[in-house]
């Protein structure tokens, strides 16, 4: 096993993860992306872990770490989807330019 | 010999439900493609001996935020069409190809040329290696980075109470 076929699954999801928030318009599906990229990271935090074995699990905690973070963000970020939704009645990032200049 | 091949089925796997959530058009086979992602992903992680993180994987994302993501699509409305029509010409194929590039060029610099940053790990995934076991984990996470942990418990906390202070939330009545 190499270290590298890992990487470049890290890379692929991350640039899905970019396509995902560049093109879709639903806020929803923009968090799935975020959601597509922070697993991007945890993989390359896991498999450098898993061959530079540290006396700390540096890697590992860290992805947990890094769950934890994603977890706090899809909860607070779904709440501020629901309320935009509750006051325009609309889920399009297009339609959401009230604090455009 | 069974890593390789795990490896190959299981990144499959996670690129095909990568597409799905990008591409598809109904909001819960987005959801359902990021849950085919996660699972594989987690297989991932067992074979590279990180098996408490595999379980965080499953429980957590898998098991909560992907109800959370369900319940928001299920309010919002599954039959809200997504208007596809480029505000920005050409951004969608535009984006398409940095991404291309930049996967092109991470697999190029990774298997063309010699980019070894780290040593293959000669055992490989050597089962008597105790590196993601719960007391591998818990001791480094309890002592070095005992600091760390309890900012994140802060975080959990002022995002649960963001989260039900905006849900509970009423324009005062004038």
């Amino acid at each position: 096993m190499l270290l590298n076929q890992f990487l470049v699954l890290g890379a692929a999801l991350f640039a899905f993860g970019v396509y995902g928030l560049l093109v879709r318009r639903n806020v929803v599906l923009i968090l799935l992306s975020v959601e597509l990229m922070l697993n991007a990271v945890n993989i390359n935090l896991i498999a450098f872990e898993s061959y530079l074995v540290s006396a700390q699990a540096v890697g590992q905690v860290f992805a947990i770490f890094v769950i934890t973070v994603a977890a706090a963000e899809v909860g607070i970020g779904l709440a501020i989807v629901l309320m935009i939704f509750r006051n325009r009645k609309s889920a399009n990032v297009d339609d959401l330019s009230l604090m455009r200049w | 010999m069974v890593e390789p091949i795990l490896f190959v089925l299981m990144s499959m796997a996670a690129l095909a439900g990568a597409v799905t959530v990008v591409a598809a058009r109904n909001p819960v086979y987005s959801a359902m493609g990021l849950l085919g992602t996660l699972f594989s992903v987690a297989v991932l992680y067992v074979l590279q001996l990180a098996h408490l993180v595999a379980a965080v994987q499953v429980i957590v994302y898998a098991g909560a935020v992907l109800t959370l993501f369900l319940f928001v699509i299920m309010l919002i409305g599954v039959d809200k069409e997504e208007h596809w029509e480029e505000p920005l010409r050409y951004q969608r194929s535009f984006v398409a190809g940095m991404a291309g590039v930049v996967v092109l060029m991470a697999a190029g610099l990774t298997f063309f040329t010699d980019f070894d940053w780290v040593p293959a790990a000669v055992g490989g995934t050597d089962p008597s290696r105790t590196i993601g076991t719960v007391q591998a984990i818990a001791e480094p996470m309890f002592t070095d980075w005992v600091l760390a942990f309890e900012a994140t418990a802060l975080l959990l906390t002022i995002a649960a109470a963001g989260a039900i202070a905006l849900a509970h939330y009423r324009r005062r009545p004038h």
